[in-house]
């Protein structure tokens, strides 16, 4: 491989985000036209990776990378084998079919290119999504799949519903994502590597270890939630409130495949164990026969495609956990085959609200004639979804039943579930394609019209598709189905069913499955009645359930932050003080490490108590002082003491500041307390004033007792020594204190400096928001000035200059 | 607190404690003192004064807004630090020289203009607190 | 004589934490002023008291000549001193202007930030 090849990969990797970078100023120039530029940059990436089907097709991979945080072996890398290029091939290609059709659908809209934007953005996540090799980097993209499908699905931010629909999205598959994060985490645990390239050789390890069924839990609630399986499969009709681009593209080919593609990922390495064999297909059968039992229901031409989205999900992570040769290769040829078909269908659904301003399908009737190309990709794909023959879905449905058909009783049951399954969706297929287009002309909100060509490609382009893989399978097979089915199965494996049907169990239930889908077709309104009744006796879904849910969450944080936060200063501080009281003296009795009773010091003098006495006195009068004059100058009382203190004990320094602290304080706190009508002394009763010393007495003692053991303690004086020999000989200062202050430490200092000027700046725009109230102007407490409305420093200023 | 004593007094009292405290602030390498009390004494000298004369006359005496000091102190004790850098030392650490000046020999350094800056600082934030607290609104 | 300096400390940090607990900021405020004296005179015991003997070095010679008080946790006061002069300053205005603003100086009334009757939070989308 040339040297070129890893950044040219890296590019087209990088290219959707790029697009998403111009397209708002690139729309804004050339109105919906832009998108014909726009549509080059997912079309070059699909360019750029079929170039390296040869080298798949042959049974290789292509790796390349970029470390990212070396130290912890994350990196940015990518690993393309038959799997990731698939799903890169479909994430492109169909991108760029999508881009064309955002350009006509919302060609007047005025945020188009918003909507563009986040679009690409969505592309670039999901194509890094299937090429990461790395667990950090395929977590990343997972979560901003999640996150541009939240903006995708809300575009429409001024209705409820979308807003309702693109929360819940999120929610659901953001925190599948955070399970997936912690089942990443537990394999790496296991297996000591991050990178999925080296996983694949380590199955036995995983398969072995204890921790085997947490790690494939939290990965399949990643899966799951995010290819909507039974009971999270709520959000993805919901997010049908999306434009109808936005639904082509994330839930046809590629948001809800990331499940399947995670669970096909690493089935080579959590596979074939009886957990796996089990969860998957039982989880995915329900899933489909509650999708399409719920598309019945459905009169909306996207809500009835949305629903047998997520049956043909269930089908696939159904397939899936099969695992067998057979399996594997249906799984593969029906994901192809429901990218293209279901992506067809939604532009179908799109294409006929754009010509006719209705979605119901009981409103609608008799377009053959008005949109002809429409009505011919509508049919294609309906074929195709039908698995009748000669299209796609063909080979993708006989593979199923090949794969299903074994004598025993676990897979007759699944057989059942796949024959009613695909019956139903059979039924959809051809409701979608037919009912609108056949019977009687209809009146409908707008006059009947084909679309743009912008609009019609993407689905011709698509129902083409479907046909042409099928006609020559041998080389769809050879590219495509085989190196994808081989990287499914971690070993090669070749597809090799084709359009010729043979005799046999396959074609007898293909022949069983018609026959029912028929019946239901022709009694569809019977059968719709049948499932909107039996609907209503249940009245309750996950749907619902969300809203509690949500609802609950908001009324339980409401409830814990009214406990938590009750709004009363006091109880904030009594906790605060409690705990700090019980951090005290807790560790002291458990470990009994109280201090040694204190003897009392007999070289203490007289002066020494005596100023020790003042400060006790101090002390006590701030706490009776019954006026605020009292209780100030008590405060200043304590404070001088202090500083005497200071003073006899070696630390002049600290004496003088202390000195002209205490003064200033003083003065301040007179100037303000002079202006509050209100008095300094205690109105608590007598009981909360108990339980209140009790508290402070608690927090004092456990302070003097720390102290006091602190004391007790060896002193280590390394520190204060060092800064005593070096003072004078290093930085030429006798005040230790100060060569301290200033040199030694002189960052700490300037930070604390910084400290000051910001209190500083703080208090000054404080008292400027007093100033800038009109009804309370600033006036001097000079006696000889005049008072002026404006502010004092602006005056003092002029008259400075004046000066 | 406006007497004619104290009215009369208070620009020379004002005087005398800034004298002081730029005294303070010098010695304060060798001698207790440094750019913190220093500092603090000023403040406090302008405090009186304005308790005693109003806030405008202060406002008035000083020039610069007492915050404009603050900051100014604060980018000078920044500069010392990075003067260092020039001769190849890392940052904050001391220069020294000596000048001849007047007969003596007078020890100058960076250190020394840092603790000029701390002093500023500690001059202009509070004494803009304090003129603050000092102007009262009318009720 | 540290034991009577720890005394002196629980009572600082008694008398300081009583007031705090009081619900009227005049309270609170004298009470933050007196926190600040108890931590600075904590750190100072902790790094051992010494009678008269500042730390500083006579200026004929190069190291202090006898044992000194020790220069470190002076070194920690002194700037601590000035910032909690600062915020005491910074909490006196704020309360002056609570005051102002709200005419009480009750904290149990002082509830802009979190009302008593709290609507609750929308429940839609």
């Amino acid at each position: 491989m040339s040297a070129a090849a890893p950044s040219l990969t890296f590019l087209a990797l990088c290219l959707p985000f790029l697009a998403a970078l111009v397209a708002p100023a690139l729309t804004r120039r050339m109105g919906h036209n832009a998108v014909w530029i726009l549509a080059l940059a997912p079309a070059l990436a699909f360019i750029h990776f079929l170039g390296f089907l040869p080298a798949v097709a042959d049974g290789g991979a292509i790796t390349g990378g970029y470390a990212w945080v070396p130290s912890f072996r994350v990196s940015f890398s990518w690993l393309i084998d038959g799997l990731s290029l698939t799903f890169a091939l479909l994430i492109t290609g169909i991108g760029t079919l999508i881009v064309l059709y955002s350009g006509g659908y919302l060609k007047d809209d005025a945020h188009l290119g918003r909507f563009l934007s986040f679009m690409f953005m969505f592309m670039g996540a999901m194509l890094g999504l299937v090429v990461s090799d790395g667990f950090l980097m395929l977590f990343v993209f997972w979560e901003l799949t999640s996150i541009t499908s939240f903006l995708l699905i809300g575009f429409d931010h001024t209705r409820e519903a979308s807003r309702r629909a693109a929360i819940q999205a999120l929610v659901v598959t953001g925190t599948g994502g955070l399970a997936l994060l912690a089942g990443l985490i537990v394999i790496w645990n296991i297996t000591g590597v991050t990178q999925l390239s080296e996983l694949i050789g380590l199955g036995d390890v995983l398969r072995e270890s204890p921790f085997y069924l947490m790690a494939l839990v939290l990965v399949l609630g990643g899966a799951f939630t995010k290819s909507a399986q039974f009971p999270f499969h709520f959000w993805l009709p919901n997010a049908m409130e999306a434009p109808t681009p936005v639904s082509a593209y994330l839930h046809s080919a590629t948001m809800v495949k990331a499940g399947i593609y995670l669970l096909m990922r690493l089935n080579p390495v959590l596979g074939d164990t009886a957990a796996w064999t089990t969860i998957l297909p039982v989880f995915g059968g329900v899933t489909l026969l509650v999708g399409t039992f719920l598309a019945i229901r459905q009169t909306d031409l996207k809500q009835m495609l949305a629903y047998t989205t997520v049956s043909s999900l269930g089908l696939l992570v159904m397939l899936t956990g099969f695992g067998s040769d057979h399996a594997i290769a249906a799984a593969v040829l029906y994901l192809v085959a429901h990218s293209m078909f279901k992506g067809c269908l939604f532009m179908v659904a799109g294409l006929i609200d754009h010509g006719t301003g209705s979605r119901d399908i009981t409103r609608l009737g008799g377009l053959r004639a008005a949109m002809p190309i429409t009505f011919a990709a509508a049919m294609a794909a309906a074929f195709s979804m039908g698995g009748l023959p000669p299209f796609f879905g063909f080979l993708g449905k006989e593979e199923i039943y090949e794969a299903l058909w074994h004598a025993d009783t676990w897979s007759l049951a699944f057989v059942a579930v796949a024959v009613i399954g695909n019956g139903l969706m059979f039924v959809i297929g051809f409701a979608v394609a037919i009912k609108p287009f056949f019977g009687p002309v209809r009146e409908t909100p707008l006059h009947a019209h084909e679309g743009p060509a912008l609009m019609w490609i993407g689905p011709a382009v698509l129902a083409l598709g479907g046909l042409v893989a099928a006609l020559v399978s041998p080389v769809t097979h050879r590219f495509v189905s085989s190196p994808m089915a081989s990287a499914v199965h971690g070993a090669p494996e070749l597809v090799t069913i084709s359009l010729i049907p043979h005799i046999g169990a396959p074609l007898l239930l293909s022949l069983i499955t018609i026959v029912f889908a028929v019946a239901v077709y022709l009694g569809l309104d019977r059968a719709r009645r049948f499932a909107d009744r039996s609907l209503r006796a249940i009245g309750w879904g996950p749907d619902r359930g969300f809203d509690q849910f949500m609802s609950g969450l908001v009324r339980g944080s409401r409830r814990i932050t009214g406990v938590m936060q009750p709004g009363r200063l006091d109880i904030y501080m009594g906790v605060t003080f409690v705990f700090i009281a019980l951090a005290l003296l807790v560790p002291m009795a458990v470990y009994d490490e109280w201090p040694a009773r204190p003897v009392w010091p007999e070289d203490a003098a007289f002066h020494e108590l005596t100023i020790m006495a003042i400060a006790f006195i101090g002390l006590l009068a701030v706490i009776y002082a019954r006026d605020r004059l009292t209780a100030i100058v008590s405060l200043g009382i304590q404070g001088f003491a202090v500083a005497l203190i200071f003073m006899l004990f070696g630390a002049p320094d600290l004496s003088f500041t202390q000195f002209m602290v205490e003064t200033l304080s003083v003065v301040i706190l007179a100037l303000v307390m002079t202006r509050l009508r209100l008095t300094a002394a205690d109105h608590r009763p007598t009981g909360q004033k108990l339980i209140d010393f009790s508290i402070a007495l608690a927090c004092g003692t456990g302070f003097m007792l720390y102290l006091l053991a602190v004391t007790q303690q060896p002193f280590r004086p390394y520190l204060s020594e060092f800064f005593e020999a070096y003072s004078k000989v290093i930085a030429h200062g006798g005040n230790i204190v100060n060569v301290i202050i200033v040199d030694f430490r002189g960052t700490d200092t300037l930070g604390e400096i910084a400290v000051v000027m910001i209190t500083g700046l703080a208090i000054l725009s404080l008292i400027r928001v007093r100033a800038s109230r009109p009804d309370q102007p600033i006036v001097d407490n000079d006696p000889d000035s005049e008072p002026t409305p404006t502010g004092a420093w602006r005056k003092g200023r002029k008259l400075g200059e004046g000066a | 607190m406006r007497t004619v004593i104290f009215r009369t007094v208070a620009p020379y009292l004002t005087s005398l404690m800034v004298l002081f405290s730029i005294f303070v602030l010098l010695r304060g390498h060798n001698e207790p003192g440094g750019g913190f009390i220093g500092g603090l004494i000023a403040a406090s000298a302008f405090a009186i004064y304005g308790i005693a004369c109003g806030v405008a006359p202060v406002r008035r005496a000083i020039h610069f807004h007492p915050m404009a000091i603050a900051a100014f102190g604060l980018f000078l004790s920044g500069m010392a630090g990075v003067l260092s850098i020039f001769v190849s030392r890392s940052y904050m650490s001391g220069l020294w020289t000596s000048v001849h000046f007047f007969g003596n020999w007078i020890d100058l350094s960076t250190v020394l203009i840092f603790d000029i800056g701390v002093y500023l600082v500690v001059v202009g934030a509070i004494t803009s607190i304090a003129l603050a607290l000092e102007e009262r609104d009318r009720d | 004589m540290e034991a009577l300096f720890a005394l002196l400390v629980g009572a600082l940090f008694t008398v300081s934490i009583y007031l705090f607990l009081s619900k009227h900021i005049i309270r609170i405020l004298m009470g933050a002023a007196i926190l600040g004296n108890a931590v600075n005179l904590l750190i100072f015991t902790a790094g051992r008291v010494t009678r008269e003997v500042p730390p500083i070095i006579p200026p004929e010679f190069d190291v202090p000549q006898s044992v000194v008080a020790n220069p470190l946790p002076q070194a920690l006061i002194l700037t601590a001193i000035v910032i909690s002069f600062s915020f005491f300053a910074f909490l006196l205005v704020l309360g002056y202007r609570a005051y102002q603003d709200l005419e009480t100086d009750d904290s149990d009334e002082m509830r802009v930030a979190e009302p008593v009757d709290d609507v609750p939070p929308p429940l839609g989308y």
